[in-house]
């Protein structure tokens, strides 16, 4: 448990946070710029000297009334909106400036765990061919898999990252999240991230936090929040929901495989790779619609029977938002208030549902 | 020979000055630089005034004062004898000790500047990778501060060699002491020796030339984090 309680105030903005997160998984951080989410961030890794609180990391005190350990003690790994490598030295040299000094920590005979840190890091952000390298001879997203790298040479317990997508264009987000991915599968460290994009939380957060002025708005599991149809801020544009499960069962003539989770599954486009494999969907709310009886003789393929929790308003006057329970996940449903008042829905009422689309992460 | 025996002797002497003047205000003037570029303290003003005085005060007003503090009744003065020093005035130390004060702007300023450019980033990506601040200092700021550092280090040797009034007040004109480049010329333009000025202001001119296009070449090439 990562028990984190801060306020800090400046001119304009006030940070009031109390929360718990996870020490497993990604927590992400979810806000507008100016949410205070990298001040939180940077709350926890202690370099928001004015900042008043407690932190406890696993019942360590990294900060109270009495201690606060400077940054430099804590056991943490951080990662920069911008690579931030120091231009003086080159790739090799950067990843060794921390795990070099972390070495002294800990007890003796742990150095073959810490050159094997440095391996692994590098092996997992792929830049072994860049060691040699200056940082003014890398690409941004090069730049960014060596600072990634750099921050968990060092063996971290926790590891911070501040939008480390966000300074990149498109193409280099998309060279970086599969290595993001892999972090998220491979790492058994927690990682608090930051970010205000939905997509790259849809991938990668299992715990999410969102905030709104200095303020978590909402925290839990991913799958929580996201159907909350109570939050002045949603997840992007697109209401929806992210499900985690596997590939269940493939259909080698159509080239569609079911995703499974819990005692429900949806068909999906082939992505390839084995059975079992666990993956990501989301389903937007605007693409599950609503009906009193199974339909015979549509297009869509996946019909599931649901039940209503509860209905709130969409984004427009125009719009329903609906909480749906089928076996035992949450999924939202979009439709105009107008059918949600023909349809006669009303908590507990049992339907089916039509997905349309169904996107694989 | 181009010059005379006592014309080499004074170069001599003020390059070893400048030398000497350049490498203390490297280990005095940088953690100044440091402190200023980061201090939030309320004093960060008037120490910096001070620092910059130098440029603004005529030389000899400098002069005047350090010649007063370092002599027999100054507190300068008492200091350096109850140490068994002696006394600093026309002495080769005395001059340095000028030197260094008279100097310092050109060494605080440029690496001050240096410091506050690299901004809190590095020294926080530092930290994150368990770097103390001082460990920070010695292995990210002053690698980074290298360009500042170099430019401080050669406007401080060439502002020594050309310095003339604090010299007069507080070394007086003794051969192989005080006597320095500039003040030899003095000598020679008083003796009506115009050849000999001639010949050393050439040297000097040439010299503070070379100094400044070697400045101003190397600086072409920015670097930045």
């Amino acid at each position: 448990m990562i028990e984190v309680r801060f306020r800090l105030s400046w001119p304009g903005f006030r940070l009031d946070v109390d929360e718990r997160l996870p020490t497993k998984g990604v927590s992400a951080l979810f806000g507008h710029s100016g949410s205070g989410k990298t001040t939180l961030l940077r709350c926890i890794a202690g370099l928001e000297g004015a900042a008043q609180g407690s932190l406890l990391f696993n019942g360590e005190v990294w900060q109270d009334a009495r201690t606060r350990v400077p940054t430099h003690r804590r056991p943490l790994g951080y990662v920069f909106q911008e690579a931030s490598l120091f231009p003086h030295l080159d790739v090799l040299a950067n990843l060794r400036y921390g795990q070099r000094r972390s070495g002294r920590r800990g007890t003796p005979g742990n150095t073959r765990q810490w050159k094997s840190s440095l391996d692994q890091a590098i092996e997992l952000l792929g830049i072994g061919h860049l060691l040699d390298r200056r940082p003014d001879h890398l690409s941004g997203g090069e730049r960014q898999r060596v600072a990634i790298a750099r921050a968990l040479a060092v063996n971290p317990l926790l590891l911070l990252m501040d939008e480390p997508l966000a300074a990149l264009d498109l193409p280099r987000k998309q060279e970086i999240l599969p290595y993001l991915e892999r972090l998220h599968d491979e790492l058994s460290i927690p990682v608090i991230y930051v970010s205000h994009s939905p997509d790259e939380v849809a991938r990668l957060a299992d715990h999410l936090l969102v905030m709104d002025q200095g303020r978590v708005l909402a925290s839990g599991s991913l799958g929580d929040v996201l159907t909350r149809i109570d939050l002045p801020i949603h997840l992007g544009e697109e209401d929806g929901v992210v499900l985690e499960g596997h590939m269940a069962e493939r259909d080698e003539r159509w080239h569609l495989v079911r995703v499974a989770w819990g005692h429900t599954s949806v068909w999906v486009r082939d992505p390839g790779g084995p059975c079992g494999r666990r993956v990501r969907v989301r389903i937007l709310a605007r693409d599950v619609s609503l009906a009193h009886t199974r339909t015979e003789g549509t297009s869509i393929l996946n019909i599931l029977p649901a039940e209503v929790i509860s209905i709130g308003t969409g984004e427009h006057p125009a719009l329903a938002l609906v909480r749906l329970q089928v076996e035992g996940s949450v999924l939202l449903a979009r439709l105009t208030r107008r059918s949600a008042e023909e349809l006669g829905l009303t908590p507990g009422l049992s339907l089916w549902i039509q997905i349309k689309a169904v996107a694989l992460l | 020979m181009l010059l005379s025996e006592s014309d080499l002797a004074s170069l001599l002497l003020t390059l070893r000055l400048a030398a000497v003047v350049t490498l203390i205000l490297l280990v005095v003037g940088t953690p100044i630089a440091w402190w200023l570029a980061r201090t939030p303290s309320r004093w960060k003003g008037p120490v910096g005034a001070i620092v910059a005085l130098p440029l603004v005060l005529p030389p000899s007003v400098l002069g005047f004062y350090l010649l007063v503090a370092m002599g027999p009744n100054g507190p300068l003065g008492y200091l350096t004898r109850s140490l068994g020093l002696g006394l600093l005035p026309f002495t080769f130390w005395g001059l340095v000790v000028g030197s260094v004060i008279y100097s310092l702007p050109f060494m605080v300023q440029p690496v001050q500047n240096a410091f506050e450019a690299m901004g809190d980033r590095p020294l926080e990506v530092a930290a994150t990778l368990r770097a103390s601040p001082l460990d920070a200092f010695l292995t990210v700021a002053l690698p980074l501060a290298v360009p500042g550092l170099i430019t401080a280090s050669v406007l401080t040797f060439a502002h020594t060699v050309g310095e003339f009034g604090v010299v007069l007040m507080i070394g007086g004109n003794i051969p192989d002491v005080t006597r320095v480049a500039s003040v030899q010329i003095y000598d020679h333009v008083e003796a009506m020796e115009y050849g000999d000025a001639h010949r050393l202001a050439g040297v000097l001119l040439i010299f503070s030339f070379l100094v400044l296009l070697s400045l101003y070449g190397w600086r072409r090439r920015p670097r930045g984090i």
